[in-house]
């Protein structure tokens, strides 16, 4: 379960989050909407204690993360696996040494049992066979679709994805979420996805949350969220631009 | 002016603290044993066994100029068999270990704050700590480990092939004669020289390797940021070297005046 309670956060003088509270249940898959630069990733990185709050708490598993150091950190991170925008995959390495990562440090597992767990991962995200590939000869969505064999490897609790469809044309986008659907279908985690895409938020969330003006603004299960009819809720579902803005 | 000076110290006081707080994280992690021995062993070849040709040819090429130097001096007042002891002991004390330090600044510096850089503005250091691996246990102790086992080796192979090329540089080029060449250069050149030079070359390749991983961690964003905190890693690295060799000096040459 993850909490968070009154959350502020500014980067010098530019406030991004102002008093955000909301509550997600164990395997419930949320999303979380806004304009770019809202706050969203933001708000995503506290969750997994990426970002230290100027004030308020994040409280995982009735656990606040707030006061942890670094090191403390690492065992509450065992319950997260995260999909980073652009993949943020390990260069230097192939894909399935990108995959395996977090159980060659465990250092429990045999080499053999890391190498079937890695071509499963990657059957689940429809890669098999890439293992030798390295992050520069693979497609935007192929990588990813790496990030996400790779956060889910260890089957953690919780899956965050930030911006997991942006930059993908939309056939691509389609297969990603239904891929999101699957891995929170198929290992019952709790699914927590930062996005702009309208279709992507419609299919993939039990709930939506939409980051307006550094607070949650609306939230409410997909069926009703986006048949609101309050005005700003309308114009961002709608992708409708102000006036001022069309000058730009 | 004030407000230009206060800002400045501020600047300065800050970078001390936040390299005093990673050099406490590096001392923490090598207390939990959170070394993994693959990963230093491809450290010490990265920055060992690939910097052996830059520093092979600059003992070499430092070796034969000082060589040369010192025999056109010592030839006036007829002292030309004493060339390879001032050469063995320039070596050894101090360009040994400050030479190779410095190209190793250039090479290794450099490359660990580009790798790291690159690293954080492209989210695999926040990937790493979402991986609930601690980036200073992954990236930084390796690599200060494997800088503190390389560069004496490397100051090492620099001071021989430095003494072996000025040695064939007196011999066959300039004519001295080789046995009391020979001699006089092991005659003054005592162990605690090498252990000098030894000493030294450990301390350097922990200072390149923390200001180096200091720099990638902290860079700024873009390339822009990358490509600074490069030439940051460079410079300040060979600045420190420099500075910290003449306090070295000083101290050793104390303490081994008290033995």
């Amino acid at each position: 379960m993850i909490e968070v309670r009154h959350l502020q956060k500014s980067f010098g003088a530019h406030k991004i989050l102002d008093d955000v509270s909301f509550r997600i249940e164990n395997g419930e898959s949320v999303v979380i909407i806004g304009r770019s630069g809202g706050g969203k990733s933001v708000l995503l990185k506290h969750l997994v204690g990426l970002l230290c709050p100027d004030s308020g708490e994040v409280l995982i598993d009735g656990e606040n993360i707030r006061p942890m150091s670094e090191r403390q950190l690492l065992r509450v991170r065992r319950k997260f696996g995260m999909v980073f925008q652009g993949a943020a995959l390990f260069d230097s390495m192939t894909v399935a040494e990108n995959v395996a990562f977090a159980l060659r440090r465990d250092n429990i597992l045999t080499e053999g049992e890391i190498s079937s767990r890695v071509c499963a991962a990657l059957e689940m995200v429809d890669l098999p066979g890439t293992q030798n590939k390295k992050p520069a000869e693979l497609s935007g969505g192929m990588r990813k679709r790496v990030g996400l064999a790779r956060a889910i490897i260890y089957e953690p609790q919780i899956v965050l994805y930030d911006e997991p469809t942006t930059g993908l044309d939309p056939i691509v986008s389609d297969s990603i979420d239904k891929l999101m659907m699957r891995v929170h279908g198929h290992l019952k985690v709790t699914t927590v996805v930062v996005t702009h895409d309208m279709r992507t938020a419609r299919r993939v969330g039990q709930r939506v949350m939409m980051l307006h003006n550094k607070k949650i603004y609306a939230s409410g299960a997909p069926e009703g969220f986006f048949e609101s009819r309050d005005p700003i809720v309308r114009q961002f579902v709608d992708g409708v631009a102000d006036e001022k803005e069309i000058l730009f | 002016m004030n407000l230009l000076v206060n800002k400045r110290v501020h600047y300065v006081l800050s970078e001390l603290g936040q390299i005093s707080f990673l050099a406490r994280d590096i001392v923490v992690s090598l207390l939990m044993g959170k070394v993994v021995w693959r990963d230093l062993l491809y450290q010490i070849y990265s920055i060992g066994v690939k910097s052996q040709m830059v520093v092979l040819v600059t003992g070499a090429f430092t070796g034969m100029v000082l060589g040369a130097q010192t025999y056109f001096q010592f030839h006036k007042v007829k002292m030309d068999t004493a060339t390879l002891a001032v050469v063995s002991v320039s070596l050894c004390d101090e360009l040994g270990p400050v030479l190779t330090a410095l190209m190793v600044a250039g090479r290794v510096g450099a490359s660990i704050a580009a790798e790291i850089g690159t690293m954080r503005v492209t989210e695999q250091i926040d990937a790493l700590r979402t991986l609930a691996t601690h980036p200073v246990d992954y990236l930084v102790v390796p690599r200060i480990l494997a800088a503190h086992i390389a560069l004496p080796l490397l100051a090492m192979e620099s001071i021989v092939i430095g003494i072996s090329s000025s040695y064939m540089v007196g011999v066959h080029i300039l004519g001295i004669e080789p046995t009391y060449l020979w001699d006089n250069m092991l005659k003054y050149t005592h162990d605690v020289d090498v252990i000098i030079g030894l000493v030294k070359a450990f301390i350097y390749g922990g200072i390149i390797a923390l200001i180096g991983c200091y720099k990638g961690l902290t860079c700024g964003l873009g390339a822009e940021g990358v490509g600074l905190a490069t030439t940051e890693a460079v410079v300040y690295s060979s600045i420190t070297i420099l500075i910290t060799n003449f306090f070295l000096t000083l101290v050793m040459g104390k303490l081994v005046g008290l033995l």
